[in-house]
């Protein structure tokens, strides 16, 4: 009874870590620039790989352990490395939408070095 | 004495994640475990501050749980939010980078901040500029420093405030 009912949960679980993942794809798709994909990267991986992981957790009780390490290496490198192709295609001069109501950081730095030659 | 307290976190967190990831208690398999988290941690003894900057006060860890659910409640809130934006046939976005300042000075109480924004409802941390972060926000509300400070920072700050100062 316990059992079923655990891999009951383990399936939902498992499922709902896939439909955020779908959608994270989907945000890669449809979202217009760089910085918007990488918001929709994130997110969704991180929420949709956590779930995954406890649905296995579910499934397989005794990896707990194991999977619970995985989730927290994910929840510290998923935003690191994000943060780190945000602010790298940002000083590569990435496209940005032309939907892009305000850039504050591009103007900070255009404050500190308006001929743009700091390299 | 704190310096010997941090080396010995660091030697137990990295020995702790060896046992539990090799999942074995053989002799040998332990043996290679200490001689190497041994190494690691007299080359990065300066690189635990996830532990060794936590305050170790009760108020601390009780604020360290909080924060937890907190956390856990926001990335949910942020894959609906990014589920809606992403579902609807208008793309409904209002995209911009704007400015916000932490009061948070400790290194890692900032990194926190700067991931636990990243994982948040339509924002990503782009640059951090000492106490100024600049923030991608899918949807901007406003580019004021100080409404955005208020909307996408105070929420993390007050609990890391606590934790790492």
């Amino acid at each position: 009874m316990m059992a079923s009912l655990l891999s009951v949960i383990g399936g939902v679980l498992l499922v709902a870590g896939a439909a955020f993942l779908l959608l994270g794809g989907l945000g890669l798709v449809r979202m217009p620039d760089v910085f918007n994909r990488i918001q929709a990267g994130t997110k969704a991986t991180t929420l949709g790989t956590l779930l995954s992981l406890a649905g296995i957790a579910c499934l397989q009780p005794a990896w707990t352990l194991k999977l619970a390490l995985i989730g927290l290496f994910i929840l510290f490198t998923n935003p690191l490395s994000s943060q780190v192709l945000a602010r790298a295609a940002h000083r590569a001069g990435a496209d940005k939408s032309p939907l892009t109501a305000v850039d504050l950081l591009a103007k900070d730095q255009l404050a500190d070095d308006p001929k743009g030659d700091r390299a | 004495m704190t310096w010997t307290r941090d080396l010995s976190m660091l030697f137990a967190t990295l020995f702790g994640f060896w046992v539990l990831l090799n999942g074995s208690l053989a002799a040998d398999v332990l043996l290679v475990g200490l001689i190497t988290a041994l190494i690691i941690t007299l080359l990065f003894r300066n690189s635990l501050a996830v532990v060794s900057e936590l305050r170790m006060t009760p108020r601390a860890l009780m604020t360290t749980l909080g924060y937890v659910f907190f956390f856990a409640r926001e990335l949910v809130k942020s894959n609906l939010n990014l589920a809606r934006i992403v579902l609807s046939p208008a793309l409904p976005l209002n995209p911009g980078i704007v400015k916000v300042r932490t009061r948070l000075k400790s290194r890692m109480g900032r990194l926190l901040l700067a991931n636990s924004i990243t994982l948040t409802p339509g924002t990503l941390t782009v640059d951090i500029d000492g106490e100024w972060l600049y923030i991608h926000w899918v949807t901007v509300d406003s580019a004021d420093i100080e409404v955005a400070t208020a909307a996408i920072v105070s929420g993390f700050e007050e609990y890391l405030e606590v934790m790492y100062g």
